[in-house]
C-alpha cells in the first residue's frame, strides 16, 4: 500500500456541483479499487503559468490516497477518458513526504523563517 | 600620472562572498514540496529558469530535490517555464 498524491486541473467552465460530482467521481473509483483517500484538498479556480488548451484558468483538485501500485495505472485511463479533466499528475510520496503533508496540515510548521518548508 | 587618480591611504575591502550553507541540511528540511511555489522560487531566476548549485549552495542530494519539484510544478502548470520579471 503506497501513498501516492493525484492532482488533478479541471477546466474553469466547470460548474461547482460538476467539481463536487468529479471529485466524487474519482474518489469512488479510488476506494473501489481498494485504495484509501487520506485528505482531499480542492484548491478551486486558479490562474495558470501559462495556457493549456488556451484557457488560462483552472480549477485545482489535490488528493493524496494511499493504495495498491496497479491502481494507478486505471486512475490514469479513468482521467484520460474524462475529458472535463485538463492535466493530472499522480506523484508517489516517500515517508519524508506523508510526513511534510502531515504536519502542514494539523498546526503547520512552527518556525515560519525564510526556510520554511 | 592621471590628473584625477584617487589614492586610499587602505585597500578597498572586496565585499567578501557570505559562507554559503545548504539550507536543507542546516534546517533540516527533507521533503521539497512542488506545491510549495514560494519556496520554489528562491530557486529560480527572473526568467524561471532553475539556478546552479553554485548560486544556491544546495548540496547535490537536495539540488536534485529541488529540479524535480519545479519541473513538476512546471508540469502542472504553477509555475511558468520561461517569462520575465518572474519574482
Amino acid at each position: 500500500m503506497n501513498n501516492y498524491e493525484l492532482m488533478v486541473i479541471f477546466t474553469p467552465v466547470l460548474s461547482d456541483e460538476d467539481f463536487k460530482s468529479s471529485q466524487k467521481k474519482f474518489q469512488d473509483f479510488i476506494t473501489e479499487n481498494g485504495g484509501a483517500i487520506v485528505h482531499s484538498n480542492p484548491w478551486g479556480l486558479k490562474s495558470l503559468a501559462y495556457p493549456i488548451q488556451k484557457k488560462t484558468t483552472g480549477i485545482y483538485w489535490v488528493v493524496e490516497f494511499t493504495g495498491p501500485s496497479d491502481i494507478n495505472e486505471k486512475l490514469k485511463i479513468q482521467l484520460l477518458r474524462d475529458e472535463q479533466v485538463m492535466r493530472h499528475m499522480i506523484t508517489r510520496l516517500d515517508k519524508y513526504a506523508v510526513e511534510y503533508n502531515y504536519t502542514k496540515r494539523n498546526g503547520g510548521f512552527p518556525k515560519l523563517d525564510k526556510t520554511e518548508a | 600620472m592621471a590628473k584625477n587618480e584617487i589614492k586610499y591611504l587602505t585597500a578597498i575591502k572586496q565585499e567578501k562572498p557570505k559562507k554559503k550553507f545548504c539550507r536543507f541540511k542546516k534546517y533540516g528540511i527533507k521533503y521539497v514540496d512542488y506545491k510549495d511555489i514560494d519556496f520554489l522560487k528562491k530557486f529560480v531566476n527572473e526568467q524561471g529558469k532553475l539556478l546552479p548549485r553554485r548560486l544556491t549552495g544546495n548540496s547535490l542530494k537536495y539540488q536534485r530535490k529541488v529540479t524535480e519539484a519545479v519541473k513538476k510544478a512546471r508540469q502542472m502548470s504553477l509555475m511558468p517555464f520561461v517569462t520575465d520579471l518572474y519574482k
